[in-house]
């Protein structure tokens, strides 16, 4: 495997009052996401030089499992409610809650899953907790990179990127990205991909 | 149409061939007055059925219902004659043009140079009237093709080479390249293969089933009749569109690519370039193993269809042998891929926990340009892909396999339909492989 590509120190916005010693993702994290749009973090520094997605994904991801199970509790009070049972409710709450738990934990590891290395001749991306899928796509079969961002990713500061190729297979999906990273990380794919572009 | 001031065309040509010359000089054509009869053969006859199959019961408000189809009829007609109105083509500057649509118009424009096969498709009813459609498929990677619906057999047939022999740089007037057959399908043994494909052994088990439950219970065929009539109708299709599609299937080796020409009441005449075909899968289905049958197909690169585009357009995997002896699919197979692995390898002995099916028939090899893979459940399919053309490599492993320390490795290629995968491999082995691959591929493309 060849090493990844030198890439410029993390920018810190220091306007947030945080250590910077501390690892401030998790002074963070409890943050309104106000707060989490104004601190630039950096993305690299995984393990083996993997690049991972923002730790505002994880955050984001917290939300998320966070507010379907406060559906899911507002729906089990009311249903157990309205057949006037307090042992139900107070079970389908417990079970709602942990289920949540387990949910949050999982879409936690399946964040720290994501990684992506810049090689020299082509993005290697990898994913998923149970099925481990690694994925390499030279820059000269990529067709187009795609940004995309949800309004809740909006929010967050976050994009995906994908790389697509001539091959519908392939799956080099990069979520939480910030969005200036994301943008660099566009504009560097295309720029490589136009460099070594080879037909089909 | 034409302009006084060009230059008559050369004497001893049609006047068919004359227009097809006209408009590679520059003049605007119109497609064949028959054309929107041709394109709304499929539908009238459709409708045509309608109107002749008795609706049972009363019949009450049978013939208001007859002019609504009638006018619907008329309708599609006029819709097709103003699109013959407003459609025309012409070749400007080394581009050839098409203009269309009434209220939206679209004017697609085709480089001469970019042209990498046209194909001739001649529909049941264009045979009928003598008419031809040309497809004008583009080397880019965009796999945009042009149509051409429809032209006289004689204009379609000049335009066709002029166009070639212009993409190609040379003399309009040079002729097609020679052509080496290499391979035809006997009609009753495709017969016999396709009776024995899947679907087909669906088909015949639905039919002794009908006839039984005839002879022993005439009462509730009926009701089984009218049940399944529609899957049965549509099952019967599907197979008579694939002895269809290889009817007296030529293959023919030309300086191009391979030539195929098919067809039994649809007839086309396609040419794939050699540097086009992604993967090239070999399936063995079990009903066909007592005769050491097998089919060969070959993936081409191709988006996927929108708009216009039909559906002979999306049916990416084209069989190059639909059915022969195992020697013949060699054959074919060295005439498109050189160098391949032989030896292949079979997956270590614990994969069997993962694949117990598949198991027996799982192996795979690579070398420095290929890679080929079998799997298969009931049927074994092999797939051999070019390592030039992959588009990405896939390292997966599943929970499973992670227990049974094993990895699969998908190759994926801009073809459809196949791509190999490296299964249930023994993990370090197919992690090594995963490192190398990728330097492999881009070596293979660089030769």
């Amino acid at each position: 495997m060849a090493a990844p590509t030198p890439r410029a120190p993390p920018v810190i916005n220091t306007t947030l009052p945080c250590n910077t010693k501390q690892p401030y993702i998790r002074t963070v994290r409890w943050r309104s996401i106000v707060a989490c749009i104004v601190v630039e973090e950096d993305v690299s520094g995984g393990e083996g030089g993997w690049h991972t997605p923002s730790p505002r994904l994880r955050r984001l991801r917290h939300y998320e499992v966070a507010a379907s199970t406060l559906v899911a509790v507002l729906l089990a009070v009311a249903v157990t409610v309205a057949l006037d049972a307090a042992v139900a409710t107070a079970i389908a709450v417990i079970g709602v809650i942990a289920t949540g738990s387990i949910a949050d934990v999982v879409a936690g590891r399946r964040v720290r899953a994501w990684g992506y290395v810049e090689r020299a001749d082509d993005l290697l991306v990898k994913r998923g907790v149970m099925f481990q899928r690694t994925c390499v796509i030279p820059y000269g079969r990529m067709q187009y990179v795609e940004v995309t961002a949800g309004p809740f990713e909006r929010a967050c500061g976050l994009a995906t990127v994908q790389m697509h190729t001539a091959a519908a297979a392939s799956d080099a999906r990069i979520p939480g990205l910030p969005a200036d990273e994301a943008a660099r990380l566009r504009d560097q794919l295309t720029s490589l991909g136009e460099v070594s572009a080879m037909g089909l | 149409m034409s302009d006084p001031g060009a230059p008559e065309p050369p004497a001893g040509l049609s006047s068919a061939q004359s227009r097809a010359v006209a408009g590679l000089e520059g003049d605007w054509q119109r497609l064949h007055p028959l054309s929107p009869l041709v394109r709304a053969g499929r539908g009238a006859v459709a409708i045509v059925a309608l109107l002749l199959i008795p609706t049972g019961g009363s019949r009450q408000g049978a013939l208001s219902s007859d002019l609504a189809h009638i006018a619907v009829l008329v309708v599609v007609f006029v819709l097709g004659v103003i699109t013959w109105l407003v459609t025309r083509w012409r070749v400007e500057g080394g581009v050839l043009r098409v203009d269309s649509g009434l209220i939206r118009r679209t004017s697609e424009r085709f480089p001469l140079s970019q042209i990498q096969a046209i194909d001739t498709v001649r529909p049941g009813l264009a045979r009928v009237f003598g008419v031809a459609e040309l497809r004008i498929r583009l080397a880019s990677g965009s796999g945009k093709a042009g149509r051409l619906a429809y032209l006289s057999n004689a204009e379609a047939e000049t335009l066709r080479a002029r166009l070639l022999a212009l993409s190609h740089g040379m003399a309009e007037a040079t002729p097609a390249p020679p052509e080496q057959t290499l391979v035809t399908v006997a009609p009753a043994r495709l017969f016999a293969s396709i009776l024995l494909s899947g679907s087909g052994l669906v088909l015949e088990l639905v039919i002794v089933v009908l006839v039984v439950l005839a002879v022993v219970a005439p009462a509730i065929e009926a009701a089984a009749i009218s049940a399944g009539a529609a899957g049965l109708f549509g099952l019967a299709i599907t197979l008579f569109r694939r002895f269809n599609g290889d009817y007296k299937l030529v293959v023919a080796d030309a300086s191009d690519g391979l030539h195929l020409r098919s067809g039994l009441v649809e007839t086309s005449a396609e040419t794939i370039p050699m540097g086009r075909i992604q993967a090239i899968r070999m399936i063995e289905p079990l009903a066909w193993r007592a005769f050491g049958w097998c089919r060969l197909e070959v993936d081409v690169a191709s988006q996927k269809s929108r708009g216009r585009q039909d559906r002979n357009q999306s049916k990416a995997a084209r069989a190059l042998l639909p059915v022969g002896s195992r020697d013949q699919a060699a054959f074919l197979l060295a005439r498109v891929f050189q160098d391949l692995p032989q030896e292949r390898v079979a997956p270590p002995a614990r994969a069997r926990w993962k694949s117990p099916l598949r198991f027996r028939y799982l192996s795979g090899a690579t070398n420095e340009r290929y890679a080929v893979t079998t799997s298969g459940r009931l049927q074994r399919v092999t797939d051999w892909v070019p390592l030039a053309k992959v588009q990405s490599i896939r390292l997966l492993e599943g929970p499973i396999q992670r227990r049974l320390q094993l990895s699969s490795i998908h190759l994926d290629t801009a073809g459809r339909r196949v791509h190999a995968v490296l299964r249930d491999r023994d993990r370090t082995e197919a992690r090594k492989l995963f490192g190398e691959l990728p330097d492999r591929c881009r070596h293979a493309r660089q030769r």
